[in-house]
């Protein structure tokens, strides 16, 4: 059976694993070599590499990084952040990326979503959505440009726009709830699952296995989560006995 | 003796992970190459056929190097290959995903996607079970990212098999060939012991421990 999977996921900004909330007030969290190694020795079944960098230099060092870990690494792994050309996501994948996520290069042009999956599979192609509940609270409304810019667009319509396209998974944050620790925003999670059906990453509020069981049960496939982990409020394997003797079917 | 180091060769297919192979194989202690030379993908010793991406693509790219004839020969001739996730369905006759466009054919099936009312793409750990004819893959947890499965065993290959809906061919070896649906490269520990143990495969008996 298809397990349901947890995904430790580091802020990297200038070759440094940062924390902090809505990429503020960020603090030195570690180098993520050592960290990712630690994470699969932990359990985790995948990850993701968030590029938070600044500046340009910052974003070049982000294909070192990437190939650092990528030799210690012996799980899929999956790097978003600043992607601005599918030429971007081809470099990203040849320093060994398995999978890239794009959220403002596809709102800006979601012909890319197509490009990307013609031209590296469907597999790699992660949509990453950053939701904010509208003002209206009717809905969700997508941020692009790591939250600073709200675009004229619906989550939901969004999604199943990008899926059409050819996105083969979907890493959905929601911005509300990102840092909080307050638990995943479920009704966005049950919402994006009805309108699609590839696999979802939920993202953004994760405080214990309480938190990642109701994600999984709102329709996620996978959860993605970064301060629990680095501030060891939990092991990867802590989460996963947790889960399992809930009868969550996770890896053990 | 000579204690250099196990040779892996990779086909360079044109496929998105070959960053991820390269570094599975340098974890277990190969000495990793890529080529898309004919002569080298027919003689190497021990070959890996990767691949992630569209089967009509990746096919059309292996006939442009002239590359089926050698792969399809040294599969034949049993030496030592291993072919993953997209690299496995290349094996077969053909892909619902490329109607029209021939594979390799050295195993009989035609390759088709996962019914409709299942999430695709599979993508993540799914469980494995296998049975000790296929030496090369023990029972475990392995990851997968793939739309598109065999499903039945074909003649002549010994089979593991995975559920998702309904059971799908996970692996399967003939010999000293080994195909896999899933990536060992991205299977932790598990994996890694899986290259271990195909690559010692590629050591003639009286070399084991010492290739």
């Amino acid at each position: 059976m298809l397990k349901n999977r947890i995904i430790p996921c580091l802020d990297v900004r200038d070759g440094r694993v940062v924390k902090g909330v809505q990429f503020q007030n960020l603090r030195d969290a570690g180098d993520p070599v050592e960290l990712a190694v630690a994470y699969e020795a932990q359990g985790a079944d995948e990850l993701v590499l968030l590029d938070v960098s600044a500046t340009a230099e910052g974003r070049r060092a982000q294909c070192e990084t990437i190939r650092r870990v990528r030799r210690e690494l012996g799980i899929a792994l999956t790097v978003g952040g600043g992607i601005r050309t599918v030429d971007d996501v081809r470099w990203l994948l040849e320093a060994g990326a398995d999978k890239v996520s794009i959220n403002t290069a596809a709102v800006d042009e979601p012909e890319r979503i197509a490009l990307m999956a013609e031209q590296f599979g469907v597999q790699c192609t992660v949509l990453a959505i950053d939701a904010q509940l509208n003002e209206a609270k009717t809905g969700w409304t997508v941020l692009t440009h790591a939250g600073t810019i709200t675009a004229n667009l619906d989550v939901l319509q969004w999604a199943v726009e990008a899926v059409g396209l050819g996105a083969g998974e979907v890493l959905l944050t929601s911005w509300d709830r990102d840092g909080t620790q307050s638990g995943y925003d479920l009704e966005l999670l049950r919402s994006v699952r009805s309108a699609v059906n590839v696999p979802i990453i939920a993202s953004g509020g994760a405080s214990n296995a309480d938190d990642l069981q109701q994600a999984f049960e709102a329709g996620a496939d996978a959860v993605l989560a970064a301060s629990i982990f680095h501030d060891r409020h939990f092991t990867v394997n802590d989460l996963k006995a947790q889960l399992a003797s809930a009868n969550v079917e996770v890896r053990t | 003796m000579n204690k250099s180091l196990p040779k892996v060769t990779i086909v360079r297919t044109g496929s998105a992970n070959m960053a991820s192979m390269m570094a599975g194989f340098i974890r277990v202690g190969a000495d990793v190459n890529l080529t898309d030379d004919p002569e080298v993908v027919f003689d190497a010793d021990a070959l890996v056929l990767p691949g992630v991406g569209s089967f009509g693509a990746t096919i059309k790219r292996l006939y442009a190097a002239e590359l089926v004839e050698p792969l399809r020969q040294r599969i034949l001739e049993d030496r030592v290959t291993l072919a993953v996730c997209l690299g496995m369905q290349l094996l077969c006759a053909e892909s619902e995903e490329s109607a029209g466009l021939p594979g390799l054919g050295v195993v009989d099936v035609r390759v088709e996607r996962f019914d409709a009312g299942l999430r695709i793409p599979h993508l993540g750990w799914n469980d494995v079970i296998s049975d000790p004819a296929v030496s090369l893959v023990e029972p475990g947890c392995a990851y997968f990212a793939n739309s598109y499965r065999l499903a039945d065993p074909p003649a002549g290959w010994t089979v593991a098999t995975t559920d998702y809906g309904v059971p799908f061919i996970s692996a399967m070896q003939r010999g000293r060939v080994l195909a896999c649906q899933f990536h060992p490269e991205l299977s932790g520990t598990w994996g890694s012991d899986l290259l271990k143990r195909w690559l010692d495969s590629s050591c003639r008996p009286e070399e084991v421990g010492s290739c």
